[in-house]
């Protein structure tokens, strides 16, 4: 398996490869779409930082400047945000199955979606739903956090988890209540929680950007001591590291990248758990390579699905989070086997 | 909309006999004339063609239940309103229908029977709510949405006869036609593209749907049908393809769903350049009436061939 010899040798070469592949996703999203515009051109219009290159359409490079460009770039913050801040919560959970949605953060940005589009001003949705799913995500997190916080050694991490079970229940039994109050919208929130990358803009560059980048900053600053952490709190305490702040500081990360992915995309599913488990099977377990592969690799993987997303069924459109799993859960399922066979 | 519904009136009655041209489905018997509804009031029993089946009525019903806005519209257009005793909270028209916190996607079987209906009308059936009503000896009609504008009249008819107003489901059905064969024969098929908005994620609607189906009926090119395989009619376009297909006209039957207007539409990233925001053609729908298949689909054809006649005479 070539990605994977490539990636075993050193870790700055397992990093110059993953931004490769990062580079000629972010290409290939640019290059390819729907509208058919010649490679020639759209690496011309690179290059010429977005002035419209003579033999191109102003059609063409309003499409690539207003659509394309911004979809890919957010197509990229939101898999690093998911696949970063699964990857930590599998660390600070010691859970494999532990995804970005874990503590509530899902059922709280849909309850704060749907608040906004049931009783929020009718024509300011687009401004309205991301900020109340942003605000919903952190509360969401903020509840469980706030009460499965627990002192005693080896239970914090489960009680965290199942705080936020329980957290995720009583918000989403709300988010249902209010949907049947008003079931004219229902349509409206469900289009949102399959996910959208339909209607991206700059706008939503700008909204998630600055959380992500301070989000994922973090995660990567931290990145070797979760592996301390993974063994176990009485462990990592022993050797001198405070548990409880750590894990807070993860969560709050994670968080944050979560509540600015789904702000802008809605939920997409399995993101969180496949690519850091891919990056793992492919390069050991050790953080300080499974973090910035997943960064690298959930952006990649996202605008790769992304891409397939909007051209499968050109020029109709398929729900981003039906693809996510789709194709990842086959792909998954082949490295699981072939990393068994090699081992 | 008063109006011009009225002036057409008076040309439906003219014309009526001489209608029998382009709009197919005339053969469906003349108006029911001289019938008064007193005398109809002995036509009971009556068998209806419903979603679910053949339903008879034994008696005139004087306390019919609504779940459907559609068919709540059809019931006080065919004066039946005073038959009607609830509505589902969907029904906002018109503003006489006695609306209630019923639901018409979430029925709940005992609220209803609450209201001692002897008919009750629905569009969707959520699993077993006819089977239910039957078992409290509450006769239930589904009548799901129409495919066609065709079934969209079978439906008043069916209910006019359903609720003994025979004479006037059929004059209005009579009516709705000629008015569409009007605004059919005075449309110019002169391949305007138009792109149809179900919701601000733009998912829209092909030719193959009811709603497609009136601008296919005045000449107008749908741009939503090159991405209808597979999509169930309604399929969820890329917004750099619509740029792409530079429509003529935009209609927005997401205004009240999700606040949108030409406004908002011009703000959207790579938008303004569409020749249809360019030149003024994008069109408000109400929401409700777009996706209904009552009487006011008439009124929803008409404002589609005014808004096509504009855009033509700009082009022009």
């Amino acid at each position: 398996m070539s990605l994977r010899t490539a990636l075993r040798g050193s870790r700055a070469r397992a990093f110059v490869v993953g931004v490769a592949v990062l580079i000629a996703a972010l290409l290939a999203g640019l290059l390819i779409g729907p509208v058919r515009i010649g490679a020639a051109n759209v690496l011309r219009w690179l290059v010429s930082f977005g002035r419209t290159p003579s033999g191109m359409s102003e059609q063409e490079a309003l499409i690539l400047a207003e659509l394309r460009l911004p979809r890919v770039i957010v197509a990229g913050l939101v898999g690093a945000s998911l696949a970063a801040s699964g990857a930590a919560y599998q660390a600070v959970f010691r859970n494999p199955l532990a995804d970005p949605y874990l503590l509530g953060a899902a059922a709280g940005a849909g309850l704060g979606a749907t608040i906004a589009v049931g009783y929020g001003p009718a024509g300011a949705i687009d401004v309205t739903v991301p900020v109340a799913a942003f605000v919903g995500a952190l509360v969401g997190v903020g509840l469980a956090y706030g009460l499965g916080r627990s002192n005693v050694g080896g239970r914090a991490a489960t009680s965290l988890v199942l705080a936020g079970v329980a957290v995720a229940s009583f918000l989403t039994a709300v988010q249902t209540f209010l949907q049947q109050q008003r079931s004219d919208t229902l349509r409206q929130v469900y289009t949102w929680i399959l996910g959208r990358l339909g209607t991206t803009g700059w706008d939503d560059v700008w909204l998630a950007l600055p959380s992500v980048v301070l989000a994922v900053t973090t995660l990567w600053v931290v990145r070797r001591l979760l592996d301390v952490i993974e063994v176990g709190d009485v462990e990592a305490q022993s050797l001198g590291l405070n548990v409880t702040r750590l894990r807070l500081v993860v969560v709050l990360a994670a968080s944050l990248a979560t509540a600015a992915a789904v702000a802008v995309a809605g939920l997409i599913g399995f993101v969180g758990i496949i690519v850091p488990h891919t990056v793992r099977l492919l390069v050991g377990g050790s953080y300080r390579s499974v973090l910035p592969l997943s960064v690298l690799f959930g952006a990649s993987f996202l605008i790769v699905v992304d891409l397939l997303a909007r051209t499968v069924v050109a020029p109709a459109e398929i729900p981003i989070g039906v693809i996510t799993a789709l194709v990842g859960a086959p792909f998954f399922v082949v490295v699981l086997r072939r990393n068994r066979r090699a081992t | 909309m008063g109006r011009p519904r009225r002036i057409l009136t008076a040309f439906a009655l003219a014309l009526w006999l001489a209608a029998c041209g382009s709009y197919a489905g005339s053969e469906e018997g003349a108006p029911g004339g001289g019938d008064s509804p007193a005398s109809e009031a002995a036509a009971f029993p009556v068998t209806i063609e419903g979603t679910n089946g053949r339903v008879t009525i034994d008696e005139r019903p004087e306390r019919i239940v609504s779940l459907s806005p559609t068919a709540t519209e059809d019931l006080f257009a065919t004066g039946a309103g005073d038959q009607v005793i609830a509505v589902d909270e969907l029904s906002n028209f018109p503003a006489e229908a006695p609306v209630t916190e019923l639901s018409g996607y979430e029925p709940n079987v005992e609220a209803i029977a609450g209201y001692e209906p002897d008919l009750v009308v629905f569009a969707t059936e959520p699993g077993d709510l006819a089977a239910s009503l039957e078992g409290l000896g509450i006769t239930a009609l589904q009548l799901d949405a129409a495919p066609t504008l065709r079934g969209a009249f079978d439906q008043i008819e069916q209910l006019g006869l359903a609720t003994g107003h025979v004479a006037e489901a059929d004059a209005l059905v009579a009516e709705l036609r000629v008015e569409v064969n009007l605004l059919v024969d005075g449309s110019d098929p002169s391949g305007l593209s138009f792109y149809y908005e179900l919701d601000d994620t733009f998912y829209s609607a092909t030719s193959k749907t009811f709603i497609g189906q009136l601008f296919e009926l005045l000449g107008l090119e749908n741009i939503a049908d090159p991405a209808g395989k597979g999509s169930g009619g309604y399929p969820q376009l890329s917004a750099e393809y619509i740029i792409e297909a530079d429509p003529d006209l935009i209609f927005l039957a997401d205004t009240k769903c999700c606040g949108q207007s030409p406004e908002t539409v011009a703000e959207r990233p790579g938008w303004d350049e569409i020749a249809a925001v360019t030149d003024g053609g994008v069109v408000a729908l109400d929401d409700d009436v777009a996706s209904r298949w009552g009487p006011r689909v008439v009124d929803l054809l008409s404002q589609i061939a005014a808004a096509a006649d504009a855009a033509e005479e700009d082009a022009a």
